[in-house]
């Protein structure tokens, strides 16, 4: 299905323009839209799970068995910076692309 | 069970997937992805999404953000498009032709402008006809797709490009529709109103009573959209924390009729809290227009009041 | 084995729809197809069908249902008229886009305004090209028939196009006239089980359906749809045959009347086409050699069989059932002339626009058209191609 592109012959598209390969946005990477980034400081987070439900990109992942958060996502963090605002405990901040 | 928002997060993955490409910071996608997740693991789900920000910047060609079915078909009808698959759900079923085991649930999602607007009328009759869906609106107060149009969900004097604050006409001049009630009165077995605030457990637990609840449920929830709204993207959470401690966005259910506020702010705040950080409300602060202001506050009172006597009845 | 039975039009179409037994039905009343859903909800309550009717609120949600219901896997059908199916225009084309083979019954009557609710073919004109499969019926019976063949084309792997059934308000939908049904078993086989290859409630292949379809893509998605309704045409024939083999009625693209030896023909669709052969006989004990093509499939436009059947006449009249307000003509006028300028094919050839907002047609009316081919015939000259029959007007 990702194999679609802007030079897929018509034969080749699915019809309609339904997809069926739910969930292939992933393969889209919206990382290159930040200006900003957050930089997570892992020894003053206290994991108290603040900021990755509010993280608009679902760039935070959290551990499947410790329960804890972990680096960002890249690939999809936007640079909004919401994360960084909601934290308590400075363990995230917002610094220059590129720095 | 009580709500964990770590085991919520970390056990049942996102339904609703990165890589879709609404704004930095918009609202909705905290919302989306929390109803979504209010989904038990093992249910599948057919959502319909009106035209609109979250459609457009979540299905594009070949692209879909949504782990479930997913159906898009124009701005005003996402309630009887989905009144449409519920039938047809009811009716295989019925026939044998859907395996006996597996349950689907029927989800919308639509903005203000596709849920009290130009979808009024499908919602309506959707809602009427008592399908077994939850329809969500997420109200973020203006046509934010097409450029920031008032809607009537858009609250009074705030500037929107076709409310403008001008030298005659300081913004928009009416005030803001209530759809809760709207919905309320529908007399569904499920109505509330919510928000992403705090650690999501008030938007999670309506989520899944509106899921969970047999028969046609609706859910408003207010998504602040940065552009729109004219604060810095970083701002979510609080100016969500500020509709709510200000009354301006009161949080409640209304179960089978019965009223229920699920928030009371200990220290009710004053309505500027909320306005100031937002730039379709900076006129409001210039001099000269205090009564703008006071205005504002009176109708946040009453609605307040109306609502607190609601459930004091109830 | 046949039943002989006198019912309606709509009593026909309904009768086809409970033999159907389609998922959903979604459907709002209009006149004059109100009686359609009435007569389906009725099969729904007492327990005759598997069916979920889903009593909306509009026509456009009635559209908006049927479109959900079919992605999701479902059969799914409805009926309208005029306005009705002009407030569904919008999902009109989105069901054809999102490639819904969704059966809808139409029971022509004139689009307004001003309102009014008796028969012209305003209402199926103006969605003529939205994507749609489009077919023509002359009375009940071709109402039944092609109805109980419309799925089979529409779902057919090739076409996956939704698809229209038209007959005359009032002068069909509510006129009882004799009909053959088939039995509730054969038509089942005949029609056959839906089985979508993708679908909504396939819990096991979620998919999205209906995206933002951008430059990149969206004219190729529209070229497939264009290529889908080419096909249907072969489809249409194979279809027909098959229903032929089984009922012993024909059904090609088009009827000809008297057509293969007529020197002067009249083109029209639905019920003008009785009266035109009522008329035909009579010219015909006359010595006049005049015939009828009675279209069938209007769309797909079948151009080059229709430039065939018509190139050996002398002359030929077009008659639209609505005006297309263009100052050049109607609907299946133009066609037609565009369709013989193509084939190379030169018929002298005039249009009649007639029996707008349900004006009665007469026989005297269709003598009159044969009278003025005749004409045409002996001073080979077509004054003013664009007229209209029936019509008040100032003596000049």
């Amino acid at each position: 299905m990702t194999n679609i592109n802007s030079s897929t012959p018509m034969e080749k598209l699915t019809i309609g323009g339904d997809i069926y390969e739910a969930g292939n946005a992933r393969d889209f990477k919206t990382g290159d839209w930040r200006s900003i980034r957050p930089v997570f400081n892992v020894e003053k987070c206290k994991q108290c799970g603040l900021c990755f439900p509010v993280c608009p990109e679902n760039a935070i992942p959290v551990g499947k068995e410790d329960l804890k958060r972990k680096d960002f996502n890249y690939d999809y963090c936007k640079g909004c910076g919401v994360c960084a605002k909601v934290c308590p405990f400075g363990a995230i901040t917002m610094v220059e692309e590129g720095e | 069970m009580a709500y964990n928002l770590k085991e919520v997060v970390a056990k049942k993955p996102s339904r609703f997937t990165e890589g879709h490409r609404m704004c930095a910071g918009c609202g909705a996608p905290p919302v989306a992805r929390m109803v979504m997740r209010a989904l038990k693991e093992e249910d599948h789900a057919v959502v319909a999404v009106a035209t609109g920000c979250m459609e457009v910047s979540t299905f594009i060609y070949p692209y879909t953000s949504w782990t479930d079915s997913f159906i898009h078909t124009a701005f005003e009808c996402a309630g009887a498009t989905l009144s449409g698959a519920e039938a047809a759900y009811v009716s295989m079923k019925k026939q044998g032709k859907l395996p006996k085991d597996k349950n689907t649930k029927f989800i919308a999602f639509g903005g203000d402008g596709g849920t009290y607007d130009i979808g009024l009328q499908s919602l309506s009759g959707a809602m009427e006809r008592h399908h077994d869906m939850v329809y969500v609106c997420y109200d973020n107060g203006a046509y934010m797709n097409t450029g920031i149009q008032r809607s009537s969900a858009t609250p009074k004097f705030a500037d929107t490009t076709t409310s403008p604050a001008g030298s005659v006409i300081p913004g928009k001049m009416q005030s803001r529709k209530d759809l809760t009630e709207i919905m309320a009165s529908h007399h569904l077995p499920y109505v509330a109103q919510t928000i992403a605030v705090n650690n999501f457990k008030d938007l999670y637990e309506k989520s899944e009573k509106a899921i969970y609840t047999e028969g046609p449920c609706f859910l408003n929830v207010l998504s602040p959209c940065p552009r729109g709204w004219g604060y810095p993207t970083d701002m979510l959470m609080q100016i969500n924390k500020l509709a709510v401690d200000t009354c301006y966005w009161p949080l409640y259910e209304v179960v089978d009729g019965k009223y229920k506020i699920t928030y009371k702010p200990a220290k009710k705040l004053p309505i500027e809290e909320f306005l100031k950080p937002q730039k379709r409300f900076k006129h409001m602060f210039k001099p000269g227009n205090e009564w703008m202001i006071e205005e504002f506050q009176k109708e946040v009172d009453r609605r307040w009041q109306e609502l607190l006597d609601l459930e004091s009845i109830s | 084995m046949s039943i002989r039975e006198r019912l309606s039009g709509n009593e026909a179409a309904a009768t086809a729809m409970k033999q159907i037994n389609p998922d959903v039905v979604a459907a709002f009343p209009i006149t004059p197809s109100t009686e359609i859903p009435q007569y389906f909800s009725t099969f729904v309550d007492n327990g005759v069908v598997d069916t979920e009717f889903v009593a909306v609120e509009s026509e456009h949600s009635a559209m908006s249902a049927c479109i959900g219901a079919e992605a999701a896997g479902a059969r799914a059908m409805t009926a309208t008229s005029a306005n009705g199916l002009s407030l569904m225009w919008e999902m009109i084309y989105i069901a054809s886009s999102l490639r819904l083979p969704i059966v809808l019954s139409l029971v022509n009557r004139a689009v307004s305004g001003p309102l009014n609710i008796h028969c012209d073919h305003s209402d199926a004109m103006g969605v003529r090209d939205a994507g749609w499969i489009m077919l023509f019926s002359e009375n009940n019976q071709e109402a039944y028939d092609n109805l109980l063949m419309a799925h089979r084309i529409a779902e057919n792997e090739n076409v996956q196009l939704p698809l229209m059934v038209c007959q005359d308000g009032f002068i069909t939908s509510h006129s009882i006239e004799n009909i053959q049904l088939e039995e509730d078993e054969e038509v089942k086989k005949f029609v056959g089980t839906y089985k979508p290859k993708h679908y909504l409630l396939n819990d096991k292949e979620p998919i999205a359906v209906g995206p933002l379809d951008l430059q990149g893509f969206l004219f190729e998605h529209k070229a497939q749809q264009a290529e889908a309704m080419k096909n249907a045409k072969d489809v249409i024939l194979k279809v027909s045959e098959d229903f032929e083999k089984w009922t012993g009625r024909h059904y090609g693209l088009f009827e000809e009347y008297m057509l293969e030896d007529a020197e002067i023909a009249i083109v029209c669709i639905n019920s003008t086409a009785g009266t035109t052969k009522f008329v035909i006989d009579n010219l015909r004990k006359q010595g006049v050699k005049a015939g009828l093509l009675k279209l069938r499939v209007f769309r797909p436009f079948p151009s080059t069989e229709i430039a065939k059947a018509l190139s050996h006449l002398k002359a030929v009249a077009v008659l639209d059932r609505a005006d297309s307000l263009n100052a050049i003509g109607g609907a299946l006028y133009s066609d037609i002339t565009s369709s013989m300028y193509t084939e190379n094919v030169h018929v002298p050839m005039v249009n009649y626009v007639y029996g707008l907002g349900g004006r009665d047609t007469k026989s005297t009316d269709i003598e009159s058209v044969f009278n003025d081919l005749q004409e045409i015939v002996k001073t080979n000259k077509v004054e003013n191609p664009y007229r209209y029959l029936g019509l008040r007007k100032e003596e000049k």
